[in-house]
């Protein structure tokens, strides 16, 4: 056990949350401007793996990260204006166009990984940022400050869109017309618009989430996110829809894997039990789920389609 | 009316003679041979699912065989339905490569019995005269590349990422920690299951963990490992792989890797077919028929030592001086 309270494990541990926790807050967050809005997104993942596969491949091509990642935005930003087309113009079901958006993600991402790659090449992942004197603190700057700039960047978003969403007036604006679109439309403000521009910008941080995953693992390979949209719309319900409680409920999901996986290195969790204990990050999210989302309500607006005068 | 000359009717009286004389197995060689493969993951995830695809590819350059592919079906009730609709489309052989598709398996080939099914990696053949099973002896690889792993860390500690402790998984897991505790009984070695053969996010997380406890070598088996490969290459920590050669996913530190060879046991399976038998064999990879080989990274400067000690190690267990897991 006195492995365990080893100060190099507990640093890698908390590190290693922190990282898995990265493409669950950046989807989450983006999801959570959309569902502000009243559109459930359920194709998360599937832009995750477009996202990914796109920034994969021109970092492939190029060895620009930077420009990788732009792709990823850019990508997400396109499938954003389809959904918002899709779901604000013909008004489809929301439920099942985001599921047809999942699985074109991942089939399509698969297709072009498998003609235009082939076997899995690697690419160059991110490199750590030092920071000058957030890293040098013992202890605090190799657990929080020794990461690459798309981990900053995630956590970064964090204060600015709760700035965004509850001090300004475009914020104001998404909250407005996913709790009251009629109320909203007959101050003149634009349902429709400021439900383009949620679902550009969520889905802008979803394809980042892809992208992100993929370069830090300097990998991509079929169904690279392995669901981690879904769980990321899990994510919204458990933040109640606050940017604060997206990442509370991210950091939670990524600890816990990680202080499993962790905990089973050390030879701490009987192999017997390894199956049930790679559970217990999603056991332990739902439960805290049930208790927290209970005190908050959905946006009464979510996953209805705005007719005026309908 | 045409006459035919003496020349002409023997010829034709000699060709039906070689028909009826030579051995059925000799005709069918000759015949284009319909394969389907359903595997869990990509084609060409340089692990498990592209090891039995290089492996049909290797027997097709040897005889005429139209071969198709349904990968990715990680759901077995996809896999299924893909195994179902292969046997009716007259497929001469349906491979379903992964243990977990037996279940499926075992109701599909009863309501074909023309159609012979192979399906691994496993040793159960159900009792089905239709079913062939085949099984990688990944231990005997696994064995001498933890003695290798064992002499090469300096540290005394290596670390091993697992999917789920099943199948040729289970077996190369434990096969390698036998072989690290036969060549350094003091080693540390560390082994974590994650429970999923496709988290690759996960699977860089769990080598991360193994270096933060002082792992200075690591293995692991199945798709997911792309990512801790990734992790280990990272920090210049040295792999041992499995399944494929992974070396070109990081030259740098890919020390030797255990390739499968099923073309060794299909070879035995489409034999048996050219036979008239369809299926109640077991089939297995081992190093001492050439279905499992160590291949060596040349790129990675080895000690000779460690060279020597793997070397060693397949030669006993070839002529069955070592059993690895006994």
């Amino acid at each position: 056990m006195s492995d365990l309270i080893n100060t190099t494990i507990i640093i890698a541990t908390v590190a290693s949350g922190i990282r898995l926790a990265t493409p669950f807050l950046l989807a989450s967050l983006g999801e959570s401007i959309g569902q502000r809005s009243g559109v459930l997104n359920l194709g998360v993942d599937g832009v995750m793996l477009l996202g990914a596969f796109a920034a994969y491949y021109t970092v492939l091509k190029t060895g620009n990260l930077f420009l990788g990642i732009m792709i990823g935005l850019i990508l997400g930003a396109l499938i954003g204006l389809f959904y918002a087309f899709i779901t604000v113009n013909l008004q489809a079901q929301q439920g099942v166009s985001g599921i047809g958006i999942y699985l074109f993600g991942l089939g399509m991402s698969d297709l072009l990984f498998q003609k235009l790659v082939g076997t899995p090449r690697p690419i160059m992942p991110f490199r750590i940022l030092h920071i000058p004197l957030l890293s040098d603190i013992p202890i605090i700057g190799e657990m929080f400050f020794d990461h690459s700039l798309i981990v900053y960047v995630a956590f970064l978003l964090v204060p600015l869109l709760s700035l965004i969403i509850n001090r300004t007036t475009y914020g104001m604006n998404i909250r407005a017309i996913g709790e009251n679109p009629e109320a909203a439309d007959s101050l003149g403000v634009s349902v429709g618009g400021i439900r383009y521009s949620a679902l550009i910008i969520g889905n802008m941080l979803a394809g980042l989430a892809g992208a992100a995953l993929a370069i830090e693992l300097g990998i991509f390979q079929h169904n690279l996110t392995n669901a981690m949209g879904f769980i990321a719309i899990a994510l919204v319900y458990f933040g109640a829809w606050r940017p604060l409680g997206v990442m509370a409920g991210s950091l939670v999901f990524g600890v816990v894997a990680a202080i499993v996986l962790q905990c089973k290195t050390l030879g701490l969790i009987p192999r017997s039990a390894s199956d049930l204990a790679a559970m217990a990050p999603a056991i332990i999210t739902i439960l805290a789920l049930v208790v927290v989302a209970n005190r908050f309500r959905q946006p009464t607006a979510l996953t209805k389609p705005y007719v005026r005068g309908g | 009316m045409r006459r035919f000359n003496f020349g002409t009717v023997m010829l034709v009286v000699l060709i039906l003679t070689a028909f009826c004389v030579l051995p059925a197995g000799v005709m069918a060689a000759g015949k284009m041979l319909k394969i389907a493969i359903v595997a869990p993951s990509a084609s060409n995830d340089l692990a498990f699912t592209q090891s039995i695809v290089d492996g049909i590819n290797a027997v097709k350059k040897e005889r005429p065989i139209d071969l198709a592919v349904t990968d990715g079906t990680f759901v077995v009730e996809d896999a299924a339905a893909a195994i179902r609709d292969y046997a009716k489309k007259g497929y001469d052989l349906v491979i379903a490569h992964g243990s977990q598709y037996g279940g499926s398996l075992k109701e599909i080939a009863k309501d074909f019995p023309k159609t012979a099914f192979a399906w691994g990696t496993s040793a159960d053949t159900f009792g089905l005269p239709n079913v062939s099973s085949y099984e990688a002896a990944s231990d005997e690889g696994g064995f001498v590349m933890g003695m290798m792993a064992a002499a090469l860390s300096k540290k005394g500690s290596i670390g091993v990422v697992g999917p789920i402790e099943v199948g040729d998984a289970k077996l190369f897991v434990d096969g390698f920690v036998a072989g690290a505790k036969a060549q350094n009984p003091k080693i540390k070695a560390n082994v974590n299951y994650i429970g999923s053969f496709s988290d690759v996010a996960l699977a860089a997380e769990a080598a991360r963990a193994h270096m933060a406890v002082g792992a200075d070598v690591l293995t692991g088996t199945a798709q997911m490992v792309v990512g801790a490969i990734g992790a280990a290459r990272s920090k210049g920590v040295a792999w041992f792989g499995t399944q494929a050669d992974q070396t070109e996913l990081a030259p740098e530190i890919v020390v030797a890797c255990q390739v499968y060879k099923w073309e060794v046991i299909l070879r035995q399976i489409l034999a048996d077919m050219d036979n008239g038998i369809l299926g109640g064999k077991k089939y297995a990879i081992t190093l001492a028929n050439d279905g499992l080989m160590i291949e060596f990274n040349p790129k990675y400067k080895l000690p000779d030592t460690v060279t020597k000690i793997g070397k060693k190690a397949v030669m006993d267990i070839k002529s069955g001086k070592i059993k690895p897991l006994k």
